[in-house]
């Protein structure tokens, strides 16, 4: 039974190149250049799927994107893809499919039993309407409703190819390789313009490529073959096929997605790029993407077997498949009867055209008898027979302006009823940014809006259905978009004569959308508008009825248009349908919005190649090979990775930290600072910006010497601190936070640029240039006197000062600050000998036990200290005055500097704010988690007075105790006082607040 | 994605290499001290926050790290014109891009 | 108002659905109102019930530019949780949440909450710093809530990356049980179709174009659809439009208006029953019961009124979502929208009066309104028909901006949804 309906060779496949492929499990052959839609045609499979609600068989009904019902999973194991339309789906060799619903098969479903036998309680909206009760079984209900949820499956396994992006400029961008879009690129490569011409078939010509149509007296064929060789070789013209715009966003900015021919996808399981988005920002943008036809909305119109007329065309021509034996076409246009005519040329099998209209062009009917088939005008299709398959059509006279139909009827047997109700112009695109598209009676179909400001159209895309308004509007709007730029276009005497045409039949259509039954609509069989989600004429007259008037709230009470196909075929008939019913006028209904994407896009697609290692840059130090070779543990800060502590052996975190601090507090050890945000600040009023800038005061400041400063917003809340140096009399190094160095710069312009553009200042990050390992411990004086020859003695080179010298022969800045409470020394040279220096530390450090140390123990370190860690300690609600520093104020300054005013506010002096804190937990060994909350005193009643909460928490081995720091209310004042932790449910830890620094509370060891 | 001119490099960039910073033409008070809570707050945080025609400042991050104007419609989100600080807003009418 | 229940389905299949009842009326106005809400989206549908449910405030009406929940009720990723960091924002949630969770039966419609509960992710030691602090402090607040390592997350969502080699690995999570999705729709109509009951005009396509003020006081609304209409209060809630009508009024607002986008997927079989949302590589994650998986994204940096936003934003949430669910990388993306979100300076809402007397704002929800939607109703109504601001709205109050009482959500709590 190979290709039983294959009836000759069609233009889109190759019979010389057949290929094997299986669907549900059986074994079928096809052509080259099949879809998988053709190719199961060809076949005889016209059962397809089952529907989403009523669990109704479904068959092919379109032969491109705007499918509802084809909606296959294609491929296994890790390249599965779901959902993918049959009608898009290229044949290749080996190409695995099923359907995805119906049990035990899509043929015999148990669900439509369901949906025969309930399908009347389930109007739109009835889940609003019950499961309510009781409560707390709605969670039940609804597992059982999410059973017969979704379409297709998601892989389970991590996707082996990978997808790529191309930002592309061109001077044109023409969306769409049917007439228009080629004869549009055809007068515009002339001007030299940079022009893309993108189209989502694998070929180009739209739906020349399945007519008879003759241009500049050659086949259609022909004129699209040569115009495609001229454009590609024409070296100013980017063709890109398979190719779909998906997007128009603002500024003329297009995405659009080329996915990868089918031989090179069948290569399965080799990484390689499966699709590719283009990303365009087009100088001018021509829409070229024709028009989608509607189907008629009657009884029982879902059947396999009912399907588009000019899918029938399509099928027939492209791919030399006939989907039936029979065919009865309903229609209200002359651009049904290719069909009829395009079957009636195989000799074989039975044609009725069943036309609305009381007046058809007389060549049009006399060419269907002539041919040996049947014309019943004043009628329509009114309902389909058959359950699986059609079996016949029944037919009854129809007044297309009252809109009555005559209660007799005739039965004609048909496996294939083709319908037509006109062509929906693909106005997608032309929607995106917001511009509401305009209905035009006329051709009883949305046009894109004429003001839009960022588009231009032709052809079928604006409503202009024939050959040689494409081919003519093409070439119009092609010079129109180019008419302002420098590349104009002019067509010469020579060009004149080109593209002529003979006029197939001309577009005519007398609007009809719903066929009325002989019952009433709410009685008659259900007449499908939106395939896909089982909306039917009925569910939407309902809608209207109850008070869902809005067309959006139509869509959005009866699914209406949120299938796959977002509407494509439904749209139009449906707003139709609620006009009708609400007695208003479809201008007045208007259309619901159009979002991108116009057909779907892969995840990993719109991702890109920001995927895994690749998500977001990272970011290492130059020491960074040490550190791996050495056993570093890492964490993420920022986009920084830092060593997060060197485990030795099997040490845990808390033995490794033991181990690292200690090493501090009685010996040396060395942290990789590389990551501190480093700005070098330099101008003749530098000193006055940072006085600005920081809280404290920075006039004064000698060189060679560094100073602690704090920055707070302008409302008076920290948002960043670090040490900066005074290098030279006009010249600073600022060190930010890791994490802040960004943003502190970009803060740092915006007051240089925007208030204070007459101090004279420059600032640059030089955060990647310098490399730091800080020396801090007892020891680390003794250890680096050996290596440079910087006079290290105390009073020659204190504390809070830098000096500059050579290093283990490295030129470096050495600066004598401590974050540590030890002898400290951050020696900083240029970030590409960071590794040597470090190296080299390390080397001479042996006899010292140097300990390289990491994040962990720093924050323990600076915790027994008290310093704070901006981001940990505060949290953008915390002051200066909150954290205590009150000394790192300069509030007689003149200038009033960013923070003061927000810090001087009502709340941000009244008594009672939270302050910072130390906390001793009762129990020495137990270490507070961080994050708990504290309350003064326990009530069981909730919610609890909560009155702060522990910010850092540590277990400080040289204190052989677990310290915390904490924001308390008023909690400077309550120094000695207990407090309750909250460390689990009901479980509470007594504490007693204390000074926040624990070690050294003088500072003399820092002072060496 | 907007498609931003920036008056300092003298180029249309994409939106990406910039980031927004807010209404334009907002001065700091120059006498801070001497502001009532309720006019430090208005220079805080109250904004006109318009629905049309909005002049607001941009950084152009990953180029120059200018900030400049940008005369912007929120509503099409179409800019409208480009401007360095302190240079004199252009004309709502007469805009150019 | 008619019933709903299965029953009354039952009985009318019989009569081919023909008998329903319009869910709400097509009223012609009132010259006078006690109380006008502009803005028929679910918070300003939830006053007017309240208003006329607990307040027995008679004469109330709703005036609604588009369509009923058209707004940022109908384009948000319908997530509900109440687990914020500070006391003010948890309790007003929380008493969002219990509103929530007797809701349907309250409207007698089904507003499917779906309390699939709600994770939210930590990638650094801060986070989870951040993460256990809130934890700790729902717990005190009486909101459910338990910090989970990565194997007790991946019970939970088996599909989940928690491997240590992604950029930013998964360390752990805060999970609110009680948490969880909404169908978006229902809830405005809901409200809607009770508010109706209770005599509440409810006025679609019909806009606002001014206020009529006498003095410091505001005494009527003016419409572009039926003139001027008398007003004793005028309570305002608008989400992104909020400045416009306060320019109206002549004064401005804490707020500008971000564009904020989601997405879904075409519809998949079911994978994920929770909701999944991750402040670190920035995107959450809910799949619908239709099938779609249903993405929100960080909001556009730049105001816009245009309910669209910029494609990089896009592409950085599904690369963030791959992150997490690389497997989904296959998955066709169907659909993109956008809403225009208020926000404000500490990402919290500014519910009670304005500087002009007798009109009230209700706005600043930024990307966390939906959740807030029975409650922020409920406290609205109290301020509109109470002379005092009710408690829990109290710490909202527009004087904070002045004071500096800001209740900061964004700082350390890490809910940016």
């Amino acid at each position: 039974m190979s290709q039983k309906y294959r009836v000759g060779a069609g233009r889109l496949v190759d019979s010389s190149q057949p290929m094997t492929f299986w669907f549900n499990g059986r074994r079928f052959t096809g052509w080259q250049g099949d879809t998988l839609a053709s190719a199961l045609l060809a076949n005889g499979v016209t059962l397809v799927g089952r529907s989403f609600k009523y669990a109704r068989p479904r068959g092919i009904v379109a032969a491109g994107v705007e499918e509802p019902n084809a909606i296959l999973q294609v491929g296994v194991g890790a390249t599965t893809v779901p959902n993918v339309r049959a009608t898009e789906q290229p044949l290749y060799e080996g190409l695995v499919a099923r359907t995805t619903h119906g049990w035990p098969s899509v043929k015999w479903d148990v669900m439509s039993l369901l949906g025969r036998l309930a399908g009347a309680l389930m109007p739109p909206g009835f889940y609003y309407k019950t499961f309510m009760r009781p409560q707390w079984l709605w969670h039940s209900y609804e597992k059982l409703i999410r059973k017969a949820a979704g379409l297709g499956y998601s892989p389970s396994e991590p996707d082996p190819d990978c997808y790529d992006k191309l930002n592309q400029h061109c001077d044109l961008l023409i969306i769409g390789a049917g007439p228009a879009g080629l004869a549009a690129a055809l007068a515009a490569y002339q001007g030299g313009a940079r022009i893309i011409l993108l189209d989502e078939n694998p070929t180009p010509g739209g739906w020349l490529r399945c007519s008879d149509d003759r241009i500049d007296g050659e086949p259609a064929e022909r004129w699209v073959a040569k115009a495609l060789e001229t454009l590609v070789s024409a070296g100013n013209v980017q063709v890109l096929l398979r190719t779909t715009a998906t997007g128009l966003h603002d500024g003329r900015f297009v995405s659009a997605i080329e996915r990868q021919p089918p031989s090179v996808a069948s290569a399965a399981l080799q990484t390689r790029i499966k699709e590719r988005m283009h990303r365009i920002r087009a100088g001018q943008i021509l829409i070229a993407t024709g028009a989608h036809e509607r189907p008629l909305v009657f009884a029982n119109n879902d059947v396999p077997g009912c399907m588009l007329a000019g899918a029938v065309s399509t099928y027939l021509k492209g791919y030399g498949v006939r989907p039936g034996r029979d065919l009865v076409v309903g229609t209200c246009t002359d651009a049904a009867y290719a069909a009829a005519l395009d079957w009636l040329a195989l000799g074989e099998g039975s044609v009725t055209v069943v036309d609305a209209r009381s007046t058809v062009d007389a060549k049009l009917v006399s060419a269907v008898k002539s041919a040996g088939g049947r014309c019943i005008l004043n009628a329509a299709v009114i309902e389909a027979k058959g359950r699986t398959k059609v079996s016949a059509a029944v037919i009854a006279t129809l007044d297309l302006v009252t809109g009555i139909i005559d209660s007799e009827v005739e039965t004609v047997a048909t496996d294939v009823i083709a319908t037509s109700g006109g062509f929906s112009p693909v106005v997608h695109l032309s929607a995106h940014t917001g511009q509401k598209p305009v209905w035009r009676k006329d051709i009883a179909g949305f046009v894109p809006c004429p003001d839009h400001p960022d588009v231009y159209v032709a052809g079928a895309a604006g409503g202009d259905f024939s050959l040689s308004g494409a081919l003519a509007q093409g070439e119009g709007e092609a010079q129109r978009a180019l008419a302002r730029s420098v590349y104009r276009i002019d067509l010469g005497p020579d060009q004149k004569g080109r593209n002529v045409c003979e006029e197939q039949w001309p577009f005519a259509i007398e609007p009809l959308f719903h066929v009325p039954h002989v019952k009433p609509t709410a009685k008659a069989p259900p007449q499908f508008v939106d395939f896909q989600l089982d909306v039917t004429a009925a569910a939407i007259e309902l809608a209207t009825r109850e008070g869902f008037q809005s067309v959006e709230h139509v869509k959005r009470y009866t699914a209406l248009g949120f299938g796959t196909d977002q509407g494509k075929l439904s749209n139009v008939n449906g707003v139709a349908i609620a006009a009708k019913a609400l007695n208003q006028s479809i201008e007045e209904t208007g259309t619901t919005m159009f979002r991108p994407n116009y057909t779907p896009a892969s995840f990993g697609v719109m991702a890109g190649r920001d995927v895994g290692g690749l998500f977001e840059p990272k970011r290492y130090t130059a020491m960074q090979p040490w550190h791996e070779l050495n056993g570093a543990k890492f964490e993420d800060v920022g986009q920084w990775r830092r060593p997060w502590y060197f485990p030795k052996d099997d040490e845990t975190l808390d033995q490794a930290v033991k181990r690292e601090c200690l090493a501090v507090r009685q010996g040396v050890g060395i942290l990789d600072a590389s990551t501190l945000g480093k700005i070098d600040i330099q101008g003749r009023d530098a000193r006055r910006f940072l006085n600005r800038i920081y809280t404290n005061a920075w006039l004064k400041l000698p060189v060679g010497k560094c100073r602690y400063g704090i920055m707070c917003g302008e409302d008076g809340m920290v948002m960043d601190d670090g040490v900066t140096a005074c290098l030279g009399d006009q010249h600073f190094l600022m060190t930010t936070t890791t994490g802040g160095a960004a943003a502190v710069l970009e803060w740092l312009e915006l007051w240089h640029q925007t208030e204070w553009p007459d101090l004279e200042v420059y600032f640059n990050s030089v955060t990647d240039h310098w490399a730091t390992a800080t020396l801090s411990g007892p020891d680390s004086l003794a250890l680096l006197k050996g290596l440079t020859d910087i006079d290290l003695s105390p009073e020659r080179f204190q504390f809070m000062e830098w000096r500059q010298g050579l290093v283990a022969d490295i030129p470096a800045r050495v600066f004598r600050i401590s974050f540590t409470g030890e002898l400290s020394y951050e020696i900083n040279v240029n970030a590409n000998y960071g590794l040597a220096l470090w190296q080299r530390l390390m080397h001479a450090g042996a006899d010292f036990n140097l300990t390289p140390y990491g994040t962990e123990t720093m924050h323990v370190l600076r915790a027994e200290k008290g310093f704070i860690i901006v981001g940990q300690d505060t949290d953008g609600s915390v002051t200066p005055e909150d954290l205590g520093m009150h000394w790192a104020l300069a509030p007689r300054k003149a200038f009033s500097y960013l923070g003061k005013r927000g810090m001087a506010r009502e709340d941000c002096q009244r008594l009672g704010r939270k302050q910072l804190v130390g906390l001793t937990a009762s129990e020495e060994t137990v270490v507070l988690p961080e994050g708990s909350q504290i309350v003064f005193s326990k009530s069981t009643a909730l919610p609890a007075n909560m009155v702060g909460h522990v910010t850092s928490s540590y277990f400080s081995p040289i204190l052989d105790r677990s310290i915390a720091l904490a924001l308390v209310a008023g909690g400077h004042a309550r120094l000695g006082e207990e407090v309750l932790v909250s460390v689990g449910k009901d479980q509470w830890q007594p504490a007693k607040i204390v000074p926040s620094v624990f070690y050294d509370p003088e500072g003399a060891r820092q002072h060496g | 994605m907007l498609r931003i001119y920036c008056p300092i490099c003298e180029e249309a960039r994409d939106e990406p290499e910039y980031h927004y910073a807010g209404q334009a033409h907002i001065v700091r008070p120059s006498d801070p001290d001497q502001c009532s809570d309720q006019e430090w707050g208005e220079y805080l945080y109250f904004r006109s926050n318009l629905r049309g025609l909005h002049r607001e400042m941009w950084y152009h991050a990953a180029g120059c790290r200018k900030f400049f104007n940008v005369l912007r419609d929120t509503q099409s989100h179409e800019v409208k014109a480009s401007y360095r600080l302190g240079a004199t807003p252009p004309d709502q009418e007469e805009v150019r891009l | 108002m008619q019933r709903y229940s299965a029953f009354s389905l039952f009985k009318h299949a019989l009569s081919h659905h023909q008998h329903w009842q319009q869910a709400w009326r097509n009223p012609e106005p009132k010259p006078y109102y006690d109380i006008i809400i502009v803005g028929g989206g679910g918070h300003g549908l939830a006053t007017a019930y309240y208003l006329a449910k607990e307040h027995n405030i008679k004469r109330i009406a709703v005036l609604e530019k588009g369509y009923l929940g058209g707004g940022n009720t109908g384009r948000n990723t319908t997530i509900v949780r109440s687990n914020y960091l500070w006391d003010e924002a948890a309790q007003l949630y929380e008493h969002a949440l219990k509103l929530w969770e007797t809701l349907s039966l309250e409207l007698n419609y089904n507003v499917m909450f779906s309390q699939r509960g709600v994770l939210n992710l930590g990638h650094t030691l801060q986070d989870m710093r951040d993460i256990e602090r809130r934890v700790s402090a729902n717990r005190l607040n009486g909101i459910d809530g338990e910090v989970l390592d990565p194997a007790g997350i991946k019970k939970i969502v088996p599909l989940i990356n928690t491997s240590k080699n992604t950029r930013y690995p998964i360390l752990g999570a805060s999970w609110q049980p009680r948490g969880g999705v909404a169908r978006h729709d229902a809830v405005a109509w809901g409200y809607a179709r009770a508010a109706d009951a209770l005599g509440v005009d409810l006025l679609q396509g019909c806009g606002v174009t001014g206020f009529d003020l006498a003095g410091d006081q505001v005494k009527g609304v003016q419409t572009d659809r039926y003139g001027t209409l008398g007003a004793g209060r005028v309570g305002c809630v608008v989400a992104g439009n909020s400045s416009v009508l306060a320019g109206y009024a002549g004064f401005e607002l804490p707020v500008e208006s971000h564009p904020l986008q989601a997405l879904v997927s075409e519809p998949i079989k079911p994978v994920l029953d929770t909701v999944v949302m991750s402040n670190q590589v920035h995107g959450y994650i809910s799949q619908s019961d239709k099938g779609d998986l249903v993405i929100g994204a960080g909001i556009d940096s730049y105001t816009g009124y245009g309910q669209r936003g910029s494609l990089p934003v896009i592409e950085h949430t599904l690369a963030a979502i791959l992150e997490l669910f690389p497997m989904f990388s296959r998955v066709p993306m169907n659909r993109q929208w956008g809403g225009i979100v208020d926000t404000t300076p500490d990402a919290c809402p500014i519910i009670g009066k304005s500087p002009v007397d007798n009109l009230y704002f209700n706005c600043g929800w930024g990307t966390g309104g939906f959740k807030a939607t029975p409650g922020s109703g409920h406290v609205f109504a109290g301020c509109l028909a109470e002379q005092e601001i009710p408690a829990l709205a109290k710490p909202f109050g527009l004087d904070r901006f002045y004071s500096g009482a800001l209740v900061d959500e964004h700082g350390a709590a890490g809910v940016a949804h």
